[in-house]
């Protein structure tokens, strides 16, 4: 039997500090064996980022569960890319590759990602930040031949209230021959905004880096700085943490369940999931003075508390979305014109959806049953009972049901959490010494992965946030594949990936 | 449970329509300057809105979809969100305005027709926010158009929002001084 992951990164050097998984410092000739193992072995990339003179790349064993993360240290400015075993990687290189400077070797797509060509200088996270741009980038979008075709090209201002992005659709007659999308219109410097902040100053900006997100980037951040600094946080902060999280799981999932109904066609449900959300994010408001929850987690605790009077809120709440959260279910399963729209549309193959690592319900709804609040798991969800829906069919049908499935799940957790949450302080503060520290953390959209280095005098160093778009954005190119243009709003918003939380 | 009860059930219930909130005194101040006769003429008690992500973390947008939706229903105002810039009067943009977003903000101000006016909605729109000086971003819309009216909040609650969007239709509907900004931005430089 070949070495597992933790076996296989042995050979290179273990770097103190890192909490909780493992990091060990590879030199290049490791770095190429482990581009080699990738090619055979079940690991999946869960992240990949650089610092001025580093790469890393986080990794999960499929078999064990163990996770690590590798590193080297570039020479000459370039590294050998994984994109060849690890198509995830393209665009996570090209990020690299647009923002440090550094040159990702063998990189199977090496056109710029971030960079546009706008920004006053190049590569501005590399040690030196390279000379001014010679003007807008004029992107190679990729070539499409064969008689008859035509582009439409859609964006960055959209004719819908979303975020910024380009699509370029190759279209024979009605069906979509090939999507293209072009994004880093959202891009505002997070990395470089976090660096050199405090800690409660850096919290701030992960908060909205998807604002939609907030909640779990906020835990992110605020569990991957306990983790560099080993601080133990209050039990009932990790409590709350979740109720928090899955508050915003369900109003997220809500209003696009509505949204997809209605690029279908079918307005009422739109209408009535806005209602069920508003009344959520009122709760929100009454119970812990946000309606989104921002800045609601901060490292070392959380910065709200559930009074009595809110626990009795927020069940009384919880009862009235079961109840019409399922009749809204009964509802969608009743109308034939709706699922002649959404089943059998945008079909991801399981495959496809294993290959790019994907999480959150687009894998799950295609058979990949992958949810990080399970494996490796984290407090307090290993204390309570859930369930996470898989669907094998990877289409826009099965991505809405996973996620009213998701909302009936984490109805039941906040019951359980308001019925057995432990007591005691909300907040340990956080001790100034340095370290690094890794977390990862089941959003709506999937698993978003936060690794942090502190400085000694507590200030962040590097923070790179992963979001799960990067590895579903890809799969939305090939889920159009076949559709029709009219199908794309369907499509796009049973995805509903992030744009800002990828822009960075 | 099958449309016909549940649209029945909506009925009995009556509307979910919150009441009306009063226009937001500072912004009716602050607009009372940049306004003009011919507004009034043109729009009546009509507002027709693009809104522009410049690079917002999507925080803004979930909120304007809470003021679209039944429970503030902004058309009842006769404020309309419109899918072209060519059908606009105002342009609400949220966000720092990225670099990456600067050109598309300008050729979508550049093809609405005047008159007309820009909003900058939330902290980031405001002056950059949280990523304020950052070289990434212009740091707030301000720095790129010429701004009418500020909403801040991050992200501003729909309350806000829609007194915010009242003060600016009451200003068009009913004052009739001064002139929106963009005529006198436009008095002082020739556009590009």
């Amino acid at each position: 039997m070949e070495d597992g992951l933790l076996r296989t990164l042995e050979s290179g050097r273990p770097v103190g500090g890192h909490r909780p998984w493992p990091r060990f410092a590879l030199d290049e000739r490791g770095w190429r064996s482990l581009i080699e193992r990738l090619a055979v072995a079940d690991w999946a990339l869960l992240g990949l980022w650089a610092e001025a003179s580093e790469v890393h790349a986080a990794l999960m064993d499929g078999a064990s569960g163990d996770i690590a993360v590798a590193s080297l240290a570039t020479q000459e400015r370039r590294f050998p890319s994984l994109s060849s075993v690890r198509p995830g990687a393209v665009r996570l290189e090209r990020s690299i590759q647009d923002l440090f400077g550094l040159s990702a070797e063998g990189l199977t797509d090496p056109r710029p990602w971030l960079d546009h060509g706008r920004w006053p200088a190049r590569a501005p996270l590399a040690f030196s930040r390279g000379a001014p741009p010679d003007g807008p980038v004029v992107y190679p979008f990729l070539p499409v031949e064969g008689e008859g075709l035509h582009q439409i090209p859609v964006g960055p201002v959209h004719a819908g209230i979303i975020e910024p992005g380009h699509f370029r659709f190759t279209c024979a007659g009605e069906t979509v021959v090939r999507l293209e999308a072009r994004l880093g219109y959202a891009h505002k410097g997070v990395e470089a905004q976090m660096a050199g902040k405090t800690l409660a100053e850096a919290a701030r900006v992960a908060g909205r880096i998807s604002g939609d997100s907030t909640v779990a980037y906020a835990i992110a951040f605020a569990r991957a700085a306990e983790a560099a600094t080993s601080t133990e946080t209050p039990a009932r902060a990790h409590w709350l943490r979740a109720l928090f999280a899955e508050l915003e799981r369900i109003a997220n999932h809500i209003l696009d369940i509505g949204a997809i109904c209605n690029d279908a066609a079918f307005p009422f449900m739109l209408a009535q999931a806005t209602v069920l959300r508003e009344q959520i994010l009122q709760a929100n408001e009454t119970c812990f003075g946000h309606r989104l929850l921002m800045d609601r987690v901060i490292p070392g605790g959380v910065a709200a508390d559930v009074t009595r009077e809110a626990g009795s809120i927020l069940k009384g709440l919880v009862k009235e979305l079961r109840k019409r959260v399922r009749r809204l279910g009964e509802l969608y399963d009743d109308m034939p014109s709706l699922q002649d729209r959404t089943v059998g549309t945008g079909i991801i193959k399981a495959a496809l959806a294993h290959r790019f690592g994907a999480g959150g319900f687009v894998g799950r709804a295609a058979s990949r049953a992958v949810d990080v609040r399970k494996t490796p798991g984290y407090a307090p969800y290993e204390d309570l009972d859930f369930d996470i829906p898989v669907r094998p069919e990877g289409d826009v049908n099965a991505r809405v049901w996973v996620r009213i499935d998701e909302i009936q799940a984490s109805l039941s957790l906040i019951e359980q959490i308001l019925e057995r949450m432990p007591g005691g302080p909300l907040v340990k503060p956080i001790p100034t010494r340095g370290g690094e520290g890794m977390a990862l953390v089941e959003g709506f959209r999937g698993d978003i992965l936060l690794w942090l280095r502190l400085s000694e005098v507590g200030r962040v160093v590097r923070c790179h946030p992963r979001d799960p778009s990067w590895f579903q954005w890809p799969l939305l190119e090939a889920a159009i594949e076949g559709n029709i243009v009219a199908d794309f709003p369907l499509c796009n918003k049973s995805f509903n990936c992030s744009y800002s939380g990828v822009d960075l | 449970m099958s449309i016909a009860r549940l649209l029945l059930r909506e009925l009995l219930k009556g509307p979910r329509t919150l009441p009306r909130p009063a226009a937001d005194p500072l912004g009716l101040d602050h607009l009372g300057h940049s306004l003009g006769q011919r507004a009034r003429a043109s729009l009546g008690r009509s507002l027709r809105i693009r809104e522009i992500d410049a690079g917002s973390c999507n925080g803004c947008e979930l909120e304007i979809h809470a003021v679209n939706g039944p429970v503030y229903d902004l058309e009842r105002f006769g404020i309309h969100f419109v899918a072209s810039p060519r059908h606009a009067d105002v342009l609400l943009v949220t966000g720092p305005v990225s670099a990456n977003m600067a050109q598309a903000v300008q050729r979508t101000y550049d093809a609405a027709p005047s008159p007309k006016w820009v909003v900058a909605m939330g902290d980031c729109a405001q002056d950059g926010g949280c990523f304020a000086g950052n070289d990434a971003v212009l740091g707030g819309v301000a720095a790129l158009l010429p701004v009418d009216l500020v909403i801040p909040g991050c992200p501003p609650s729909p309350q806000k929002l829609l007194s915010g969007l009242l003060a600016l239709l009451e200003a068009v509907a009913t004052r009739g001084v001064g002139t929106p900004a963009a005529a006198e931005a436009a008095d002082r430089a020739e556009p590009q």
